[in-house]
């Protein structure tokens, strides 16, 4: 009886949390040091998640997936409540730090409410170039991965240049691709593509030439052709190294694209960020912050997603 | 060893002066095989036994095409091999089951590499009812124990119907027990298909257990010391006293009878 009481507050942690941290909002003056924003956001995103944390607590007791779900993660997201409210403490009602440099909650979230238009431009800037960018650099990084891996006099001629170029943070080359290529898209495209490149090719390479030379041997004596072995065999059998340079990929990517969208290109999220500091609103840098995170975590549950599809079989043979 | 036919056809074996050498680390000549000279009759099970560095996997590699010859072949049916080829199966000690294929996909390797999957849709189910994995055929290599891995193992290379099948200790990375079904498993398979099987162990039981041949190596030179020919019925009872009496030759020929040799060095 006691078990199941505590499991019905744990599900409700998370709407304790949202009360703990708009009772301080609210009972609190914020420092008058901190300009007024238009409108009070925070109250208004804090009203947000007192109903929906609410609603997902009753809702919980009668859909199973998501009661066990809320009372495993519940804690940590009345954990997050406080953690928003104590950060709201230090910055918005004590103004600890220079208020210029670390703006409260109302402000930051303006950016949001009022410049939402821009930042949304931001946005699909910034994921069609990186979208293009890894599509060239996954596909190319694939290729030269295949071969090296697979064609030894390839391997000769080619490697050590790789091994040369590679290793090289490809943001270095802003400076020449901006030369090279007329337009900066065509210059961060291929800055994101050489970072994606050079990972992807690497894992492959590596992942096809550890691949245990039994299973090939098995494939010849069922009578398989060249071809069989290298689509059928070899790279199946890399895919998880394959899809581990992937991953590694977009993340080098990520911080291509930051650097090249600082350095020349207009619009983008990192883009936003440097023009946002450059006229000392450092709110939108923050607003910017936000945004990189989430939208980066997005895309790392879709891959992680995406792996969970392709490489079912794995889960019994090895995890990370 | 004389060519008598057992009910098969095809899938007779000659090995003519077969010569392997390797270059050692030291840049020194070593041969694995020195010389080998062995007829093998289609349709008939022949154990290659002897002590590790004796050359019998090399010999069974040969066969399959997997290495080539420093110089002499062997022949299949008179035609010389050059290469791996579908008329020579392999099942290997480890099941080298793909792991990212379920049981049923593993088992049909083989026909769709040739590209004749379609047409021998129902040998695959055949093949895996005989070797007893029906109702595991969406489940994959690492859900199921090193027996029935080893058995896909077997459909595997057996499902094209190859001349013949060869052996590379299939059994050694078992538990004893399994280890003995799957040898009843494999004189099944062997009756009911007319494969002619060439197998590698190191166990004087299971040679004995299964084969018409046990052919016993030696090491250092590695060569053929002796052929013999079981003349017991199958299925064979392992504690019958002429069982017992061909496991002693054996035995003394490898020179493990009884008397124990004085060891070249001391721990």
């Amino acid at each position: 009886m006691k078990n199941k009481l505590t499991n019905t507050l744990r599900r409700f942690l998370p709407f304790l949390g949202v009360i703990v941290a708009l009772a301080i909002h609210l009972l609190i003056e914020d420092s008058d040091e901190h300009p007024e924003a238009e409108e009070a956001y925070y109250t208004w995103i804090l009203y947000f998640f007192l109903v929906t944390t609410f609603i997902l607590g009753i809702v919980s007791t009668f859909v199973k997936k998501l009661k066990k779900s809320l009372e495993y993660s519940g804690a940590f997201w009345g954990g997050v409540g406080i953690v928003v409210a104590i950060i709201d403490i230090v910055i918005g009602k004590l103004a600890l730090f220079p208020v210029l440099f670390f703006p409260k909650y109302d402000n930051i979230l303006a950016q949001f409410f009022e410049g939402y238009e821009i930042i949304l431009k931001c946005i699909w800037h910034s994921t069609k170039l990186l979208v293009t960018g890894f599509l060239y650099g996954a596909g190319f990084g694939f290729v030269t991965g295949v071969l090296l891996g697979f064609n030894k006099k390839f391997n000769y001629w080619i490697n050590p240049y790789i091994k040369l170029i590679g290793p090289i943070p490809a943001t270095i080359w802003i400076p020449i691709s901006l030369t090279i290529f007329p337009t900066t898209f065509g210059a961060s495209v291929f800055i994101i593509a050489l970072s994606v490149w050079f990972s992807v090719a690497l894992m492959t390479s590596s992942a096809i030439q550890a691949v245990p030379k039994a299973y090939f041997e098995v494939s010849r004596t069922l009578g398989a052709s060249s071809a069989f072995q290298i689509f059928r065999v070899g790279i199946p059998a890399a895919m998880p190294s394959i899809f581990l340079g992937v991953f590694y990929g977009i993340i080098s990517a990520f911080l291509a694209l930051m650097t090249a969208e600082m350095f020349g290109v207009k619009y983008g999220i990192g883009w936003y960020i440097s023009w946002q500091k450059a006229m000392l609103v450092y709110s939108g840098v923050y607003a910017g912050i936000i945004v990189i995170a989430v939208y980066c975590m997005l895309i790392l549950t879709l891959l992680f997603k995406l792996r969970d599809k392709i490489l079912n079989w794995q889960k019994g043979t090895l995890k990370w | 060893m004389v060519a008598e036919n057992i009910e098969n056809v095809k899938g007779a074996i000659h090995i003519d002066n077969l010569v392997k050498t390797f270059i050692s680390n030291e840049g020194e000549t070593v041969a694995a095989l020195n010389g080998v000279n062995l007829d093998i009759p289609a349709g008939s099970f022949v154990s290659l036994i002897g002590p590790s560095g004796c050359g019998k996997t090399t010999l069974l590699r040969q066969i399959a095409g997997l290495a080539e010859p420093t110089s002499g072949g062997v022949f299949v049916d008179g035609k010389k091999i050059t290469k791996p080829g579908a008329d020579r199966g392999f099942a290997f000690q480890q099941a080298t089951l793909f792991p990212w294929l379920n049981i049923r996909d593993n088992i049909s390797l083989g026909l769709r590499a040739r590209h004749v999957y379609k047409e021998h849709k129902q040998d695959v189910d055949e093949f895996i009812e005989t070797v007893g994995l029906k109702g595991f055929e969406k489940s994959y290599p690492h859900e199921l124990s090193g027996g029935m891995n080893q058995r896909a193992s077997l459909a595997r290379a057996l499902v094209g119907h190859p001349d013949i099948l060869l052996l590379d200790e299939p059994l050694g990375a078992l538990d004893a027990f399994t280890r003995m079904a799957m040898q009843d498993e494999i004189h099944r398979l062997w009756k009911k298909y007319k494969t002619t099987m060439v197998m590698v162990t190191h166990d004087v039981d299971e040679a004995l257990y299964l084969s018409n041949y046990v052919v016993v190596m030696k090491a250092r030179p590695s060569k053929i010391e002796q052929v013999i020919k079981i003349d017991l019925p199958f299925p064979r009872v392992r504690t019958q006293d002429t069982f017992v009496l061909y496991r002693k030759k054996i035995l003394e020929i490898l020179n493990f009878a009884g008397k124990i040799p004085e060891p070249e060095y001391y721990l």
